[in-house]
């Protein structure tokens, strides 16, 4: 009964916060309402059992993710009057490519069932004493660690990528060496000259 | 608990319930008086390092100072400013509290004396430190003014660079008590070499505990890294705009997110609620004395440290976070994962 109950308010709350996040006036209200979506999806995938997927949901997405789109958003100055002008003329498309996605899913979601992978998951279910984390585990690093390795190779890609395009050569900075820094001595630093009055100390 | 209420005949949801309000109850209002009286040793202990008194006028010894603080920042004008975002400027200081607050639903008293005893609880504890970003960012874009709004932005940066660090740590001690159950890792401390009780014994571990110490300071932007509430700077950081409750609210939770972080670096590396030493005789002090008294001795180290060394320049800040704990936490995940397959796992 709990489940029920809990279901159906994470699931009503992701839709209604997906919606604001499409309709808030405020950039900054639209990232803050796509936080709580993804809050209520980890709270779906504990409801699932899949409780290693929920909590990196909020970690990744909540606590990476969702902080720099709203570092980029508060730093920028958007017109968002200017932005919403157009969202008539784009209903019809953005209508079709909402329905392109769904029927995607439902194929995505039929052929699945049916499926090799599903029936063999049907005879010979991960037992349930095994953790969630132990049990990806064992899949994980063993039977797809190409793609593990891959995934993680496409991101340092990603990010040298938007080293190198952002990179640019600047002259003249002065950046600090630490060491040097510390091993300055007060010997070094601070001379003291008995000047008498009217000349110039030459250092 | 809820096998006691259904007892009484109530049946399974209600009485889970019931138990769950009350566990949660057990757990917050204790963890506020302690919150209170930890301000005052905060400042009492500043107060002995520097030759001074410290609060002794309220109550006897000055213990009521932190409720006579409390009620004149209750009794105070909120002041909301007239270009803030007054939805969102409200609400951050509540997402600092609550978050500060429900990362203790997993942190075990005692064998078994936990409120919610999951199996990812050390996962859990690091997703809600992530979610305590935020209310410093919406306080500091919510108030709508230069100095908050900077500060807010150099504190949410500082939190998730040491938040990194501090992930690292955290594998290594996964990794050695096998699970992120975290009664399952102060059991699995038990024992080093026949009677010590703690991973920071372990000479492989024990850095990682210095490191934990220090990039937990960082990560509750407690001095020396405090630069995001420098008087001199930046007048008080994200805070500056706000004014009774609600900085009653960032004041409390950043003390109880203090005394979290001196909880976790007790649970994970000193023990927890065992005993230091493995001796029958120890453990019939109730585990949950220990653990107070670890927290006690950690806190007296982070206020030690604040009332001792200067601030932390930004830059110095943020280097040390990724150039230095990040390259050496991540150094010793390998030492101690090459170590556990070498010894434990088998070549």
């Amino acid at each position: 009964m709990i489940q029920v109950f809990a279901f159906y308010l994470f699931a009503v709350l992701m839709i209604a916060a997906g919606a604001l996040t499409i309709f808030a006036r405020n950039p900054v209200h639209s990232v803050l309402w796509l936080i709580v979506a993804f809050f209520n999806a980890a709270g779906l995938m504990v409801l699932v059992g899949a409780e290693f997927i929920a909590m990196l949901l909020v970690i990744v997405y909540v606590g990476a993710v969702a902080v720099l789109f709203l570092f980029v958003v508060m730093m920028l100055n958007i017109d968002f009057a200017e932005l919403r002008a157009g969202f008539v003329s784009y209903l019809p498309f953005g209508v079709l490519i909402a329905l392109g996605l769904l029927a995607e899913i439902l194929l995505g979601l039929g052929v699945w069932k049916a499926g090799p992978l599903q029936l063999a998951q049907r005879a010979a279910p991960t037992p349930a004493d095994v953790p969630n984390i132990k049990a990806i585990g064992q899949v994980l690093y063993t039977d797809y660690i190409f793609l593990f390795e891959a995934a993680g190779i496409i991101l340092l890609v990603a990010m040298i990528g938007a080293i190198v395009l952002t990179h640019r050569a600047r002259t003249g900075v002065k950046a600090q060496n630490i060491d040097k820094q510390n091993r300055r001595r007060p010997q070094d630093a601070v001379v003291n000259v008995n000047q008498p009055v009217g000349q110039g100390v030459e250092l | 608990m809820t096998a006691f209420f259904q007892s009484y005949g109530i049946p399974f949801e209600a009485a889970w319930l019931l138990s769950t309000v009350i566990g949660i109850l057990l757990i917050a209002l204790p963890l506020m008086l302690a919150v209170a009286m930890i301000i005052y040793a905060d400042r009492k202990i500043w107060a002995a390092m520097a030759l001074r008194r410290g609060p002794n006028v309220v109550g006897p010894f000055g213990l009521l100072q932190s409720f006579a603080d409390g009620l004149k920042v209750f009794l105070q004008e909120t002041i909301i400013p007239s270009a803030a975002n007054k939805g969102l400027f409200l609400i951050a200081p509540i997402i600092t509290f609550t978050v500060a607050l429900l990362a203790w639903a997993v942190v075990p008293f005692d064998v078994g004396v936990v409120l919610a005893d999951i199996n990812v609880g050390l996962l859990y504890i690091l997703a809600i430190s992530s979610l305590g970003v935020y209310g410093i960012v919406i306080a500091g874009w919510a108030s709508n003014s230069k100095y908050p709004f900077f500060s807010a932005m150099r504190a949410s940066a500082q939190m998730i660079s040491y938040e990194v660090s501090i992930g690292f740590i955290l594998i290594c001690v996964v990794l050695w008590a096998g699970s992120f159950n975290l009664t399952t890792i102060v059991e699995s401390q038990k024992g080093y070499y026949g009677f010590l009780n703690g991973n920071g014994f372990n000479p492989l571990l024990f850095p990682m505990a210095v490191m934990f110490l220090i990039s937990a300071m960082a990560e509750t932007a407690r001095a020396p890294f405090d630069l995001t509430e420098a008087e001199s700077e930046l007048v008080a950081g994200y805070q500056t705009e706000y004014s009774s409750m609600a900085f009653a609210l960032y004041w409390l939770g950043e003390y109880a997110n203090v005394i979290l972080m001196c909880a976790l670096n007790a649970i994970l590396f000193w023990g927890g609620y065992l005993p230091p030493v493995d001796w029958a005789p120890l453990y019939i002090v109730p585990g949950i004395l220990w653990l107070f008294a670890k927290i006690l001795f950690f806190f007296f180290v982070f206020s030690w440290v604040k009332a001792t060394v200067p601030r932390y320049r930004y830059d110095q800040l943020m280097r040390l976070g990724w150039k230095i704990f990040l390259p050496v936490s991540l150094f010793f995940v390998f030492l101690v994962s090459g170590f556990l397959m070498l010894t434990r796992y088998g070549g």
